[in-house]
């Protein structure tokens, strides 16, 4: 959903390809430089209390950290398919 | 208290060596005693930049290995009383270039002088940390450009991980953005990344834009740090840098279009 806000810019030209196309690689190399070693950790012990009750696969689990302002915030999704079965 | 200033990009061409000799330039005019030091050891530029190449004897590495006193390599610039340069080596590795011994010789110009400018070379290596990994203060000197503005965002990354005072947990490097080679008709055509664009991505405090200028060529040419042509556009841009970067208020300057004034505003900072 986040990344739909990325086509909004009223901007022409390439410039506004060249804001968009920076906005996620940084966003994407920051969150891998900055990103404390107990995540994936986090994410696995998570993903296993959560199997206790629901059945779902490893990448139905989604953990970030990320830093609005002064605020960090953690963030979880969990995906969940609408009938048991794999896409 | 002296300030040491790092000024650092990441990618190489952007301006790092214009923007050290003109912001130490400008530092001097404003009557503060200033050093501007060069780390591209192998590849030094900022003496010609700096029109003192030929008055190189003795250079930093010569300093750090106690071959020459500091004294010795400290080229004292002739138009600026304030200002003095400390050379890069041309010859040596850049393995010789010692934490231990950038410390050491840090040290003995925060003695001397209120402002010490560190010319970082390009990249992540060993010369760009010794030159950052001591800094109070650091320029980050970006054009409107993708992969210039990716490696300075790295570079904010280790600004705030890998210097001395993000490791001792003291206060943070403070950080400032410098835009060179802004071009305002082709921001305003939608093909340049705005000022604004670029203050979004990086999210650090702006100091202003350099417009692109032949005064900067001219400059290197002649061996002038181009704040000595304050007639210039860049050179007066480099003047209002400065002047921000020590507290004043400064309204942007460079950031219009030539013509369309109304529309460009709304673009403005």
């Amino acid at each position: 959903m986040r990344f739909l806000d990325f086509f909004r810019s009223s901007k022409q030209g390439t410039a506004a390809i060249a804001k968009e196309r920076l906005q996620i690689i940084v966003a994407h190399e920051r969150r891998k430089t900055g990103t404390p070693d107990f995540l994936p950790m986090l994410q696995q012990d998570i993903l296993e209390v959560v199997r206790k009750y629901i059945h779902i696969s490893e990448d139905q689990i989604k953990l970030s950290l990320d830093t609005s302002g002064d605020v960090e915030i953690l963030e979880l999704n969990i995906s969940l398919a609408e009938n048991d079965e794999e896409p | 208290m002296a300030r040491v200033i790092a000024v650092t990009s990441g990618k190489g061409g952007v301006g790092k060596t214009t923007t050290s000799a003109a912001f130490a330039a400008g530092l001097a005019k404003r009557g503060f005693k200033t050093v501007v030091v060069d780390f591209d050891v192998g590849l030094r530029n900022l003496d010609l930049i700096m029109g003192c190449e030929r008055r190189v004897v003795y250079d930093l590495l010569n300093v750090i290995h106690n071959e020459g006193s500091l004294n010795q390599a400290l080229i004292k610039d002739k138009r600026l009383d304030n200002l003095f340069i400390l050379p890069a080596s041309q010859t040596r590795d850049k393995d010789a270039l010692t934490l231990e011994g950038v410390e050491r010789v840090l040290d003995q110009l925060r003695e001397r002088f209120e402002y010490i400018v560190c010319d970082s070379p390009a990249g992540i290596e060993k010369g760009a940390i010794a030159a950052m990994y001591y800094a109070d203060d650091a320029l980050v000197v970006t054009n409107p450009e993708v992969s210039s503005v990716r490696d300075s965002d790295r570079i904010v990354g280790m600004l705030g991980s890998k210097t001395s005072r993000a490791e001792k947990e003291l206060e943070p490097v403070k950080e400032y953005l410098i835009l060179t080679r802004y071009d305002p008709n082709r921001v305003e055509s939608g093909e340049m990344l705005s000022a604004d664009d670029v203050q979004e991505i990086l999210a650090i405090p702006f100091l202003g834009v350099i417009p692109e200028s032949q005064a900067v060529l001219e400059a290197s040419n002649s061996g002038i740090p181009v704040t000595l042509d304050e007639e210039s556009d860049a050179g007066s841009a480099y003047m209002d840098v400065v002047d921000r970067y020590l507290g004043e208020e400064r309204p942007h300057r460079f950031m219009q279009a030539a013509k369309k004034g109304f529309f460009s505003r709304l673009f403005r900072v």
